[in-house]
């Protein structure tokens, strides 16, 4: 089909629709419009996961932040209710820094991104590296260190979350 | 295949509501429905045509798109997950051999979580398009509750894996079980506490929270009428016989039952005959309609637990236990041979 295989179709095909869905999440007017938007883009990504191989990756993916993260997200959002209308508004200075922010985030990733052709990550093992066994069998191989440095800030993090979220302990029972 | 579990699951469904409906009765000791056809074989039928003729209402203040999609979804994903069920051995036909799966991939474990996780977007978009404050009361607990749960059935699953030899195909699964015996001997615990979570996924009885008539009214589908209350009354019914085809075929052997080969021997069964597939989906449907019938009892017999007791027994009971539980599966197939180190 016009000198594209069907690879390269479905590539272009999801690539659209996750920038797509992308966009939509910012320009929604309802955060929890924004919230569905940004679960659609995760299913493209988990498309792009399963044309490279990856389908362990692609299902978690959809278990983990479309499944997991993404209700929590909607949770909060529909408890808080929010609209256009109780929302404070950002004046445009914050507006511009947030751009300005944003933007730099995209020079460095693209920046990190430019140089990755050259490290050949890409072909690491055969085409079954994405299947469960391969995968593990690499992680708790040859990346168990990172692998291990990764779950300890995991672990820190739920710390946090844990004290950030506890009551105060009630020094004084007298009430 | 695909059109066969899609009728198989809705056909189901609509008799478990009539079985539902005749166990109550027998529970309560009452005669329950026998006015359609012969005692009442005819009242899913009658049920179904007055959802369809129900007037149907969209509330004004709701958002219209989103309301209509939360009960598709909700049944998209419950007929989704019967996709990667094995429902008995491959059969020979005129030299084809043709499987009684929809698709065996190697991730279906996975599989099955990704589509339940993404079914509880069905009540939450559901109860907050809505626009009423019971719905999204209803929608917030099922979406809590689901999540909380999922955690001890995902560990649970992950110590019945390690019992299975470390494959995530369901046909793999319940192939090991043919000789020798169903997980359920090495996983006791594991099967409980998946099976606790499974009512609880399933928002049946004593976990119905989310709908909890006492407090919420109807929960998530108050402002539901109409055909669109039907979907998500029915994906109820499909979600719980899809999760008794999985205990079956994760815990008690799938379409393997005991002496099979020495049955199969003694007809005169040649592998790959349909007849072996016939049987051992009879045996697989025996198991079903025995854990529908105890979703049921338990429903009937036990009373609704309160909002921090499903949480207690969630976070601080099952997720302990499914922890425990791991661990001893992995010294028990150590000892086995399973595990090398």
């Amino acid at each position: 089909m016009l000198g594209y295989t069907i690879t390269q179709w479905l590539f272009g095909i999801l690539s659209f629709l996750a920038i797509m869905f992308g966009l939509m999440v910012v320009f929604s007017r309802n955060p929890v419009n924004s919230v569905l938007y940004l679960v659609l883009t995760f299913f493209c990504i988990a498309g792009h996961y399963l044309l490279m191989n990856a389908q362990f990756l692609a299902i978690v993916h959809i278990v983990v932040y479309a499944g997991a993260i993404m209700v929590l997200f909607l949770f909060i959002i529909m408890l808080m209710n929010l609209n256009e209308d109780s929302e404070p508004q950002k004046t445009w200075i914050t507006k511009i820094i947030a751009a300005v922010a944003g933007g730099m985030m995209l020079f460095v990733l693209v920046g990190s991104l430019k140089g990755s052709e050259q490290l050949g990550l890409s072909t690491y093992g055969s085409s079954q590296i994405g299947l469960v066994k391969n995968l593990g069998l690499v992680l708790f191989k040859d990346f168990l260190f990172p692998f291990e440095i990764a779950s300890i800030l995991l672990l820190a993090a739920l710390v946090g979350v844990i004290l950030l979220g506890r009551k105060e302990p009630v020094m004084d029972k007298k009430l | 295949m695909c059109a066969v579990v899609f009728g198989l699951s809705l056909g189901v469904a609509a008799y478990a509501t009539l079985w539902e409906r005749k166990f109550a009765a027998f529970l309560q000791d009452r005669v329950g429905p026998d006015r359609a056809g012969w005692h009442g074989i005819l009242q899913p039928l009658a049920d179904g045509g007055k959802m369809f003729f129900k007037e149907e209402i969209i509330p004004n203040l709701s958002n219209r798109f989103l309301f209509v999609l939360g009960p598709s979804l909700f049944m998209m994903t419950a007929l989704m997950t019967g996709a990667v069920i094995p429902w008995g051995a491959d059969f020979v036909i005129g030299g084809k051999t043709y499987s009684a799966q929809i698709t065996d991939i190697n991730i279906g474990v996975l599989y099955l979580f990704g589509v339940v996780s993404v079914g509880v977007y069905g009540i939450m978009i559901g109860g907050w398009a809505s626009n009423n404050k019971f719905a999204l009361l209803g929608a917030i607990r099922a979406s809590s509750q689901m999540i909380s749960y999922e955690i001890a059935m995902g560990i649970s699953v992950i110590a019945l894996v390690i019992t299975s030899g470390g494959t995530l195909s369901l046909r793999e699964i319940v192939g090991q079980q043919d000789a020798g015996v169903c997980n359920f001997v090495w996983q006791p615990l594991g099967f409980l506490i998946f099976f606790i979570c499974a009512l609880a996924e399933t928002n049946r009885a004593p976990f119905d929270l989310p709908e909890c008539e006492s407090e919420l009214v109807g929960g998530y589908h108050t402002e539901y009428s109409s055909m669109k209350l039907g979907l998500f009354l029915f994906a109820e019914y499909i979600n719980m016989f899809i999760s008794s085809a999985i205990m079956s075929a994760f815990y008690f052997g799938g379409f393997n039952f005991p002496f099979a080969a020495e049955l199969y021997n003694a007809m005169g069964l040649e592998a790959g005959s349909f007849w072996i597939t016939l049987i051992g989906f009879g045996a697989f449907f025996t198991k079903i309609f025995m854990f529908i019938c105890v979703f049921m009892w338990v429903r009937w017999t036990l009373p609704r637990f309160r909002y921090d007791q499903l949480m207690n027994l969630g976070w601080k009971i099952l997720i302990p236990l499914s922890l425990l539980n791991l661990a001893l599966t992995v010294v028990v197939e150590y000892f086995r041979g399973h595990i090398q180190f």
